[in-house]
């Protein structure tokens, strides 16, 4: 029998016995629906934790240091690979290894000074850091008044937006009550002066022997930003970043170039760490592995959420196994449908033997039964997890409010669930068919056809 | 069944030839019925054998009984064994489905079918609200929708008065002598096996008592 015929022949049969079919449907669409709910309920859970990392930008990059630093993370953790003092410097032939490192999009060192800005004749003091180009792409921009950098080596700036408040004389106040767009704009255009002191080698071999020259740079301010691009370092968190390519350029002396003066074995800048950019989160574990094959020290946000994140999975694993009780209550009553069913239409299941249904044309007809219960149950289950998720969000967010805090998307309900749980709960009704199914293409046909 | 076995069927030997009209006669319980369910592959012997068209049945896979039922055999019964939940023509095209005869042709093959057994209208009724000798007409319109060459009729007339009962048998004469189909007809009234059937056999406690020609056959059409 086609395939056609069996979902019609299943119609009608859904049709003659409505009621009873409805309540199985309903039992599946609760089922689905609890399924829906308790993982929306974690997937959103999950998101509400794991959001502001995300918006960070820092999901897929790797901060490489040298084993030489000691002070560098995750210490304890290199038991393997070279000693400290025989593993390589961080320098520009290293970033160069780890830029070919399958999956890296792009390795930047990262290069920040303390320095002083003047702005209409009125010094500050503050932390300036570079940034790469590619972070135009990123999240850590949203809500940024002006733009971004017009190109890679751009003499421009874009501030933090408590450092543009203290450049306007309003430091006070705390960084919540500064409205970016009130600060941008009287500084959006205008010219500050940045000094800084450049290292210059000096042309020997000893590594140790450089000048350092100061130089003075006018810059122009083309952005403020709401957000901090650089939220995952604290007491090093700079408020006046600059374009990448132009702070390379610049050759500015950092903070630990003294320091490291005794450890070096060439006249090349070292750099304290460098920055990996990957081309997707879920390569960072691999490129990471890499990176301390090449033998340095790796971290990621990513490591730092790893606990995070398998309190997640479990928590997801078990909000499924709950909703999914619900599903195994409902996939039994598929069974006991159709084997009711079986024991009503036995004699119509002997007439279509009779007339030349075959084995497989019979058990095709309860599969399509089960199936078609399955996936509108599916459906309905669906729509219905969603719709308790919204009132349960809503209700939340009425609390949240009441107890003085931000509406919160506690809920998540993503298409990729949806998708399985329609799949899953018409899997699930085909599974519960099988043996309906095949008792009713077992049926001896003179039997059922004796059976009044 | 307990432990004594029954032998419903026992140590029959018979030939149908094609064409033939043959009609199963005797009480109740002489093993009529399970002969005609042999014959339709519908259920098998435990020893002997059936041969159809020079084929055994009981070298065929169910699935291919299920297509020897599909386009070998056509099936009447006493009781009709219409679906009640289907109408007239969904009954008939029912074996159409099984045998995945394409959708746009099961129409006309029906209406055929239908026109074969002399009913023409009452097409999207439902067989409760038809009288028994129409019921009969869309049972034989179903067994003959795939255009069988045997049709095997288990008491067609058992649920019919006399006067609805003589039409279901005159149709089926003359679908044994227009269409030359074989027919095998299982019936306790000898009266009407006489009068249509060109071959009397007798059953009692399943084996054969007798086997003999029928007399008094009258031809198709003609009143007596």
């Amino acid at each position: 029998m086609k395939l056609y015929d069996s979902i019609e022949l299943a119609a009608r049969n859904l049709r003659e016995s409505a009621l009873r079919n409805s309540l199985t449907t309903l039992g599946i669409s609760v089922g689905v629906a609890s399924l829906v709910a308790m993982l929306s309920l974690g997937i959103g859970l999950q998101q509400l934790a794991s959001r502001r990392l995300q918006r960070s930008g820092l999901f897929d990059s790797i901060v490489v240091t040298s084993r030489r630093d000691l002070r560098g993370f995750n210490r304890e953790q290199e038991e393997s690979g070279p000693a400290p003092a025989e593993s390589p410097d961080l320098n520009e032939a290293a970033r160069l290894k780890i830029a070919n490192v399958a999956g890296v999009v792009e390795v930047y060192p990262d290069l920040r000074f303390i320095t002083e800005v003047r702005f209409e004749d009125k010094p500050h003091l503050t932390m300036v850091a570079g940034l790469p180009f590619s972070s135009k792409d990123g999240d850590s921009f949203e809500g940024m008044q002006g733009r971004f950098f017009s190109s890679e080596d751009a003499h421009e700036v874009i501030l933090q937006k408590s450092f543009a408040a203290e450049l306007l004389g309003k430091s006070s106040r705390g960084p919540d009550e500064i409205n970016v767009g009130e600060v941008a704009k009287p500084l959006l255009g205008k010219q500050l002066v940045m000094r800084y002191a450049e290292r210059e080698s000096s042309g020997g071999q000893d590594a140790a022997s450089y000048s350092v020259i100061s130089h003075e740079m006018p810059l122009t301010i083309v952005g403020v930003t709401d957000l901090d691009p650089d939220s995952m370092r604290g007491s090093a968190r700079a408020r006046l970043f600059i374009p990448q390519k132009l702070i390379e350029g610049m050759h500015p002396m950092q903070a630990y170039d003294m320091r490291a003066s005794n450890g070096v074995t060439s006249d090349q800048p070292i750099y304290s760490n460098v920055v990996a950019r990957v081309s997707g989160a879920s390569k960072v574990d691999a490129v990471e592995q890499a990176i301390k094959k090449l033998g340095f020290n790796t971290f990621s946000i990513l490591d730092a959420t790893k606990s995070m994140r398998r309190f997640f999975a479990i928590l997801d694993l078990f909000l499924g196994i709950f909703g999914s009780l619900a599903l195994t209550v409902a996939s039994i009553g598929i069974i006991n449908t159709l084997v009711m069913a079986i024991l009503e239409r036995r004699r119509e299941i002997g007439i279509m033997k009779a007339v030349g249904a075959s084995d497989a044309d019979v058990r095709g007809l309860f599969f399509a039964e089960a199936g078609a219960m399955g996936l509108l149950g599916g459906i309905c289950g669906s729509a219905l997890g969603w719709f308790i998720g919204r009132v349960i969000n809503f209700g939340t967010n009425i609390y949240l409010k009441r107890q003085g805090f931000p509406p919160e998307h506690i809920w998540s309900v993503p298409v990729w669930l949806v998708a399985g749980a329609l799949g899953f709960s018409f899997l699930v009704s085909l599974v519960s068919g099988l043996y309906p199914a095949s008792r009713a293409a077992r049926l001896d046909p003179v039997q059922a056809l004796r059976y009044e | 069944m307990g432990s004594a076995t029954i032998r419903a069927v026992d140590g029959i030997s018979l030939k149908v030839e094609a064409g033939e009209f043959v009609a199963l006669l005797g009480a109740s319980g002489s093993g009529k019925s399970s002969l005609l369910n042999l014959l339709a592959g519908l259920d098998s012997p435990s020893a002997g054998s059936v041969i159809v068209e020079n084929q055994s049945l009981s070298g065929l896979s169910r699935e291919e009984l299920a297509k020897y039922r599909r386009h070998t055999v056509g099936m009447v019964f006493q009781s009709f064994n219409l679906i009640p939940s289907m109408t007239v023509l969904e009954n008939v095209e029912l074996p159409l489905r099984f045998a995945e005869v394409e959708r746009t042709k099961r129409g006309a093959l029906a209406m055929s079918a239908l026109e074969k057994v002399g009913l023409s209208g009452r097409l999207k009724h439902r067989p409760i609200e038809l009288s028994g000798g129409e019921q009969q007409r869309v049972a034989m319109a179903r067994a003959l929708i795939n255009q069988p060459r045997i049709l095997l009729a288990d008491e067609p007339t058992g649920n019919l008065d006399s006067r609805t009962g003589t039409e279901v048998m005159e149709l089926i004469r003359r679908l044994n002598e227009s269409l030359k189909m074989t027919v095998v007809l299982v019936t306790h009234e000898r009266d009407l096996a006489e009068k249509y059937a060109d071959r009397l056999i007798f059953l009692a406690d399943g084996k054969v008592s007798a086997d003999q020609p029928s007399t008094t056959r009258i031809v198709a059409g003609a009143k007596p």
